[in-house]
């Protein structure tokens, strides 16, 4: 059974209207794209704030923060998703499930699907951020302490800025994860890139194709990542540390 | 607010289970080849034999950068034929499972790699140097004094990338295999009591990888009393 | 197709012994059956009433029950003592990539035969007719296509349905908001929560995912078909060979009566998995087919 290549088919105008297939493909980059920067944000902020929650002395508060992380660590992507988009609604009070099932749907599967992302990387990047803070010498906050800051002082100028310069680079690989698990969002029909691909085979039946420009698109993306996060790495390393100079 | 009916779940129990089998199944299977073959690429890697050193880091590389989705959906809808031919298995053959597992192992002994290539290199150079002063070579010196060490090391990590990789294995649902997440889904499906089954599950790997994760803690405490 | 010709003629003179072009000559699909003493079936998981699981997990419907005869027929005609079947879940996505590269046999399930699709895929003999339109609530106001302008919409992804509407959204500018779910039970879950006011599909379809609805009173299926459109079982192309024994075994079951019985079987008596019945009679064009069974698509 010979395979027919046909790589002009990207150019070939789309089985829906006047767009070409490559337009389709492009389409769906630029959701990936937006989709993992949007939830990129809300991890950053969250796994910031849930990690220096972590480390406080406060028992509750900690007690709160370890929950979280548990629970948004040990459940699969997938499961996670899914209970956002098709549970949570069923969940809410009738009248606000309704308005949100009933807004644009495009609009509903970006929301889900950036908050699960978030949520789900929030708790890795609190991780980090907690490891980031522990790692800093327990001299640094006593110090802090003697000085007359309060504690919320001594966080946020002294362990802090630390802090957040030592757990660059472990950020770098969950950044590049959220890209690779946005892809999980193509199964509820989000239109990025994975699920144009896969939309494409099913427009042309050619699948190798459309697979391999796909797989390519991420590896691209994976790579500009890195290289931008290598010179981040370099600007903000702390000379003296692992990885400084 | 929706009401709850839980009725549909103690009769799919037998089913349900089925389906957990599979998911260990893909999940073992995977971390035994991904261990081998990860500590071969690692050894590859760190190798000084440069074309070793190269596809080593090609192949972790390529792997890294692409979402486990795709890599599944490479190997349900593209990759049988080739493996249909490569072991000469009659055409028509049900390579769900197989290439499910296939593909994970792949994919997962790429991150495995990258674990066990921090181990080795987390043991103290002076100790293979002591090692060939001994007489040893590379291969008895890997053998016996730094791979040891290094899994000793590196239990816990291994450990907790296994019940990363058991939660993956809930994206075998893109090749409409019945994975304890795929069988949940159809029975929800089936009765229209998604809501309830999703949550299940949910619950269920909550339980599994949250029990599993405490037993790593504890025996990280073992292994490495801070 | 003709250089595959060429090559198996050279291959055949030079009484090379690749397997590939000797299949040629006779069905690849039928050698490839008789080898493996196995059938790889395609079925769906939620085309109600055409081929679904019950409350066992074992697939059945009426698509179903017809492949299940064809592969009685091919079984005797190939005089084995025994054969294999090995059951398949496809999507509406994939079905037609994993009749194409091998891993199933026949798929008989809800599969529109089409111009377009016989590009990529062989058909059988027509074994269902139908028309695509639409499912809403009964109070929701939705009678016709006009109606849903601007709201939400669901479809089943990779389905005529899918192209028909989203060309019919382009064209006549109606600002619909398209839902592509992945399988049916899927897109009835999104009208079913509100998610969209309608679900555009084949009716025979629809009406099957009534039969599972919470409440099967609160729907209504409407609409002015948009496409007449023939099922049929799908098949690697190129084999007509094995594309004649399947059809000569659909025909027999039309002519003698046999398929009439298995429709009223799942048409107009209860079936799972709450026991509803459907109760579409048969209809002028399937009354047609089942006197003269044919191959020709609509479109």
């Amino acid at each position: 059974m010979g395979y027919q290549w046909n790589w002009g088919v990207f150019m070939q105008p789309s089985g829906t209207g006047d767009d070409t297939y490559l337009s389709w493909m492009f389409a769906g980059f630029q959701m990936t794209i937006a989709l993992s920067l949007s939830a990129w944000v809300l991890a950053l902020i969250l796994g910031a704030l849930i990690g220096v929650l972590r480390t406080v002395p406060n028992k509750a508060l900690a007690g709160i923060a370890t929950a979280y992380v548990e629970l948004f660590r040990n459940i699969p992507l997938l499961v996670q998703l899914f209970i956002w988009y098709f549970v949570l609604p069923e969940l809410l009070p009738e009248s606000l499930g309704n308005a949100f099932k009933q807004s644009n749907p495009i609009m509903q599967q970006f929301l889900a699907s950036m908050v699960c992302l978030g949520l789900f990387t929030s708790a890795r990047v609190a991780e980090q951020v907690r490891a980031g803070i522990n790692s800093l010498p327990k001299g640094q906050k006593n110090a802090g302490l003697a000085l007359g800051f309060t504690l919320p002082q001594t966080y946020r100028f002294v362990m802090l800025p630390m802090a957040f310069r030592l757990v660059v680079p472990p950020l770098t690989s969950e950044f590049l994860n959220i890209f690779k698990n946005s892809a999980v969002c193509s199964t509820i029909g989000l239109l990025e890139l994975a699920a144009q691909g896969r939309q494409l085979v099913d427009y042309t039946a050619q699948p190798y194709e459309s697979f391999i420009a796909v797989t390519v698109a991420y590896v691209m993306i994976n790579v500009v990542i890195m290289m931008l996060m290598r010179r981040l790495e370099t600007k903000v390393a702390v000379p003296g540390y692992i990885g400084g100079k | 607010m929706h009401e709850f009916d839980w009725s549909s779940i103690p009769g799919a129990l037998p089913f349900l289970w089925d389906g957990m089998k599979i998911s260990l199944e893909i999940t073992i299977q995977a971390v035994i080849f991904g261990i081998v073959w990860g500590t071969l690429l690692a050894m590859m890697r760190l190798s000084s034999v440069k074309p070793l050193s190269w596809f080593a880091a090609g192949y972790v590389n390529f792997f890294r950068a692409i979402p486990l989705v795709m890599v599944l959906l490479w190997f349900f809808l593209i990759v049988p034929k080739f493996i249909e031919q490569l072991f000469g298995l009659p055409s028509g053959t049900d390579m769900r499972l197989a290439s499910a597992m296939i593909g994970f192992a792949l994919f997962e002994s790429a991150y495995y790699s990258e674990i066990i290539r921090a181990g080795i290199q987390s043991v103290p150079k002076g100790q293979i140097a002591a090692a060939s002063a001994l007489g040893m070579t590379y291969s008895q010196s890997m053998r016996l004094v730094l791979l040891p060490q290094a899994f000793r090391n590196m239990v816990p990590l291994l450990l907790t990338q296994a019940i990363i990789l058991f939660q993956d294995t809930s994206l075998v649902y893109v090749s409409a295999l019945a994975d304890f997440f795929g069988a949940a889904y159809k029975v929800g499906d089936r009765d229209g009591r998604l809501v309830e089954l999703l949550l299940f599950a949910g619950a269920v790997y909550f339980v599994i990888c949250f029990s599993a994760s405490q037993i790593v803690k504890r025996l990280q405490k073992k292994y490495h009393p801070a | 197709m003709k250089k595959f010709a060429l090559a198996t003629a050279v291959a055949t003179t030079l009484s090379v012994s690749f397997a590939m072009p000797a299949q040629a000559q006779e069905s690849a699909t039928l050698k490839k059956i008789k080898d493996a003493g196995s059938i790889t079936l395609g079925h769906r998981e939620s085309s109600i009433p055409f081929s679904y699981y019950d409350d066992k997990q074992q697939v059945i419907g009426y698509s179903h029950e017809l492949m299940l005869q064809v592969v009685a027929d091919i079984k005797a005609n190939l005089k084995l003592a025994k054969l294999d079947t090995k059951l398949m879940p496809v999507t509406s996505s994939n079905r037609i990539t994993l009749v194409q590269n091998g891993t199933i046999d026949i798929e008989c399930g809800s599969t529109t035969n089409n111009t377009e699709r016989q590009r990529q895929v062989g058909f059988s003999t027509t074994i269902f007719v139908i028309g695509t339109k639409l499912m809403a609530k009964k109070d929701a106001g939705v009678k016709d296509f006009p109606d849903l302008a601007g709201k939400n919409v669901v479809t089943t992804a990779g389905t005529t349905s899918e192209r028909l509407i989203r060309k019919m959204n382009e064209e006549k500018g109606m600002k619909m908001n398209i839902i592509s779910a992945k399988d049916h039970g899927e897109a009835f879950l999104t009208l079913e929560t509100g998610r969209a006011v309608a679900f555009m599909m084949d009716d025979a379809l629809l009406y099957g995912e009534i039969a599972k609805a919470k409440k099967p009173g609160d729907w209504l299926v409407t609409g002015t078909p948009q496409s007449k459109e023939a099922y049929g079982c799908m098949l690697r192309r190129d084999d007509p060979e094995f594309k004649k024994m399947v059809d000569a075994s659909l025909t027999k079951a039309m002519t003698s009566g046999a398929a009439e019985k298995i429709y009223a079987k799942w048409f107009m008596s209860p079936i799972p998995p709450k026991g509803l019945n459907l109760n579409m009679a048969l209809s002028d064009e399937m009354k047609a087919t089942f006197k003269t069974p044919n191959d020709k698509a609509f479109e």
